[in-house]
């Protein structure tokens, strides 16, 4: 179990700030939701953590170990995996070539196979959909196998970016009901989500993302119940 | 593929003119294409290479071509239109009455007006290329060309209407069989030479195929291709069980050519063979890296530069070293520039890259033209008298020798290029093909990646560039071209992106024909335009397309 610090981060895209001095913490083996409007800089956030995105300042830290110099593959290693937004599977290649190319950094075989096997059972449907094309299956099935596909990495903190975007009901329950079952596991969760009332719900802490800036945090029921986030990310009335 | 959904459903939407109308444009815009081919001199260069030997030169069989198809196409249209069989055979005969009438057009005008200060090719060498028998510039020529189109037009119609889905195809394939027979007379009558009896000289006259040595072969391959589907064999493309027996059939092939062919085949097999080494190599950077080389002729120098230097008798000369001593120098050279140039280049991406590697070929080509280093690399003057390499005491020197040679380092390649396709490293560099962001949120390095590609790529290339130079015994400037590096790209994309054996087919078909048809000079290139175009739009994926490939063009 790892503990993810971020500490007063800063990623600007030429002149503009995306993300302004935001600093966080992902307790170790807890899920931390982000909640935020469109264009807040959710995506930034990650991106910066997972080093797809360089960063003007601030610090990164897991464990107390600053990964902030790492490039992104070296990262992967260190423990990061992520699910982007929008799934990004490798289209042309099929369900189970995705979840293999997830355990690149990894050696040990014989894991890897159980691991496989883990992921089928916490995804049945994949069983199925083992030899079709990534590119073919439903959106619910590339969110599974997206997933999955961080899972083989084995990683301590998984950055999941709006997991349940686009997904029906079920599928929504069925996604953010294997994101506790990894967090069970002792995986540290960084969820970003549109969908805030079930991103909170199932959250241990949480931190509100405006303009780039954290503007609130606590835990999921208080946030739940802060009059600021119900009339802005829940639609009710203050 | 949602996206193709709704192209496909476009063109069902989309109002088709009514069928005569669409006759008479198909017809008026393959007589434009007809004339056209005559007028650029085309025709009348084609018109000395025999198909069937006396009865039709390839010139004629190219313009018969034009009004079938034309027939063929407005009957089609007819067809679905819903016009009985017998209308869209009129409307047929009538697209090619249109294209006879173009090219009677065209003889009446080169006969009377002179037009020859204008259009050099509208000679009277044409005219009388175009009489089949009847007098320059005569009604009676007229007529011919009239009713000759109207009854090609006619035939490609019934073809597309009367005659049933399975002979038809039996036909066509009949008619490409001997057309192919007879327009590579050069290599199949070397090979029929070494039968005894004759043989080879009652198939083949002096320019093409004869004529009842044609008819048999048409009526064995139409008999063959119908007695093959009734007997409910599906076809081997869809079965993927080509995969197999084709490639033993290209490696037999592959491996006795040159020894019963005769020399000039062998020198074809052999520029083949090179060409095949080179894709291979871009095959491993653009194929299974995606990363777009337009500069790769640039190794290929740095390999036939240091074989040069190194294996010269000349005044250049730095080292009088075997062959196989200087191999293995290239190659490892060519790998290292590789890792010198694609550490800036790398960087980039896409379109980028290949603006980058375009200067790094050009660079290249001009250093070793530069006067500056003249001293060292001889200029324009090139290095000469590169020794040929020894094996057992024996000096390779006949082209059959050179093909084995470059064959057997072919063979290598291929075998490097598929065990690194299928390690570690071949599915990092599909991932960062696929998508470098994701690529590297999996734990894969880009740049190191790429890197490795690059840099294997040019070592490929490197073998390919010092085979050349022995081949050739001397290497210039001029042999290391733009040219190259898109000839290589074009091999890859018409053979199949990713795949091997694309390659060889690719290399075989752009390199090897080209070649054997080299007395059609400059107009073999307006065929190679052609088939690329046709190629684009028949089969996208390329020739033998990789697995990959296939399996993304079946679900679309
Ligand atoms: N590559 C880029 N270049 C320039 N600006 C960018 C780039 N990527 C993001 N931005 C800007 O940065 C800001 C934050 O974007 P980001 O994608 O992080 O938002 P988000 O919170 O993830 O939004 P959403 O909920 O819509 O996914 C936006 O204003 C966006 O326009
Ligand atoms: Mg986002």
């Amino acid at each position: 179990m790892r503990t993810l610090d971020v500490r007063d981060l800063t990623v600007a895209y030429g002149a503009i700030s995306a993300v302004r001095s935001a600093s966080f913490t992902a307790a170790a083996g807890k899920i931390t939701a982000v909640v935020g409007a469109n264009g807040a800089g959710k995506t930034t956030v990650l991106n910066a953590i997972s080093g797809l995105r360089d960063v003007r300042a601030g610090r990164i830290d897991m464990d107390g170990q600053d990964i902030g110099a790492l490039p992104p593959h070296e990262r992967v290693r260190a423990g990061i995996a992520q699910v982007p937004e929008g799934r990004r599977l490798f289209g042309r290649m099929t369900v189970a070539e995705n979840l293999e190319i997830g355990a690149f950094v990894r050696q040990d075989r014989a894991k890897v196979r159980q691991d496989i096997e883990r992921i089928l059972v916490l995804f049945p449907r994949l069983k199925e959909r083992y030899r079709q094309l990534a590119g073919t299956l439903s959106g619910g099935e590339q969110q599974m196998v997206a997933m999955g596909r961080a899972m083989m990495a084995d990683p301590s903190v998984l950055l999941l970016d709006e997991p349940t975007m686009g997904l029906a009901p079920q599928i929504v329950d069925l996604v953010l009901e294997a994101v506790q079952a990894i967090n069970a596991q002792g995986v540290t969760v960084l969820l970003v989500e549109q969908n805030a009332y079930r991103a909170l719900e199932i959250a241990d802490q949480a931190f509100v993302l405006e303009t780039g800036e954290v503007t609130l945090s606590g835990s999921g029921e208080e946030l739940l119940s802060h009059p600021r986030v119900r009339s802005a990310y829940l639609g009710h009335d203050a | 593929m949602s996206f193709n959904v709704v192209t496909s459903s476009f063109r069902v939407v989309r109002r088709e003119r009514e069928a005569g109308a669409e006759a008479l444009r198909i017809g008026l815009i393959a007589g434009v294409a007809a004339v056209l081919f005559c007028l650029i001199g085309a025709y009348v260069a084609l018109d000395k290479r025999d198909v069937v030997e006396g009865v039709a030169s390839f010139a004629a069989v190219a313009l018969a071509a034009i009004a079938l198809v034309a027939g063929y196409t407005s009957a089609a249209t007819a067809n679905r239109q819903g016009r009985t069989p017998r209308r869209a055979v009129l409307l047929a005969g009538g697209a090619g009455l249109a294209v006879g009438a173009c090219l009677a057009l065209m003889v009446l005008a080169t006969t009377n007006l002179g037009i020859r200060t204008i259009l050099v090719a509208a000679s009277p060498a044409l005219v009388r290329a175009l009489t089949f028998g009847t007098t320059a510039g005569s009604s009676g020529q007229i007529f011919l060309l009239l009713a000759a189109g109207f009854g090609l037009g006619a035939i490609g119609g019934a073809l597309a209407t009367l005659v049933p889905e399975r002979l038809r195809r039996a036909i066509i394939r009949g008619v490409f069989v001997v057309i192919f027979a007879g327009l590579f007379r050069d290599v199949f009558f070397s090979i029929a030479s070494n039968l005894p009896g004759g043989v080879d000289r009652m198939i083949y006259g002096s320019a093409g195929i004869r004529l009842w040595p044609a008819i048999l072969l048409f009526a064995a391959v139409v008999a063959w291709t119908i007695l093959r589907a009734a007997a409910g064999k599906p076809s081997a493309a869809r079965t993927g069980g080509r995969s197999k027996l084709s490639i033993v059939l290209l490696v037999a092939t592959v491996l006795v050519l040159p020894l019963i062919t005769s020399d000039f085949v062998a020198q074809v097999a052999m520029l083949v063979a090179l060409y095949m080494l080179m894709g291979m190599g871009l095959n491993i950077e653009l194929g299974l890296a995606g990363l777009v080389d337009l500069g790769f002729v640039a190794f290929f120098a740095v390999g036939a530069y240091t074989v040069a230097l190194l294996c010269s008798n000349g005044p250049l000369a730095i080292a009088d070293v075997s062959f196989w001593v200087a191999l293995p120098v290239a190659i490892v050279l060519a790998a290292v520039s590789g890792l010198v140039f694609g550490l800036p280049v790398l960087r980039v991406r896409g379109d980028y890259l290949a603006m980058a590697t375009l200067g790094l070929g050009e660079i290249v080509r001009v250093l070793v033209l530069s006067d500056a280093l003249a001293p060292v690399l001889g200029g324009s003057q090139g290095i000469i008298e590169i020794d040929r390499p020894v094996l057992a005491g024996i000096s390779l020197n006949t082209p059959a020798e050179l093909y084995y040679l470059a064959l057997i380092l072919a063979g290598a390649v291929a075998f490097i290029s598929w065990r690194l396709q299928h390690a570690r490293i071949g599915r990092a560099w599909l991932a960062i093909r696929e998508d470098e962001d994701v690529a590297q949120a999996l734990g894969i390095d880009p740049v190191a990646s790429k890197l490795v590609a690059y840099s294997v790529g040019a070592a490929f290339a490197g073998a390919a560039g010092a085979v050349f130079a022995v081949l050739v015994g001397s290497v210039f400037p001029h042999s290391f071209q733009l040219l190259v590096s898109i000839n290589v790209l074009a091999i890859l994309v018409i053979g199949g992106l990713g795949s091997l054996p694309g390659v060889l087919v690719g290399a075989m078909v752009l390199i090897g024909l080209p070649e054997l048809l080299r007395e059609f000079g400059e107009f073999r290139y307006l065929f190679y335009g052609v088939a690329l175009v046709a190629m684009m739009h028949i089969r996208p994926e390329g020739l033998w397309p990789a697995e990959s490939t296939k399996r993304e063009m079946a679900d679309a």
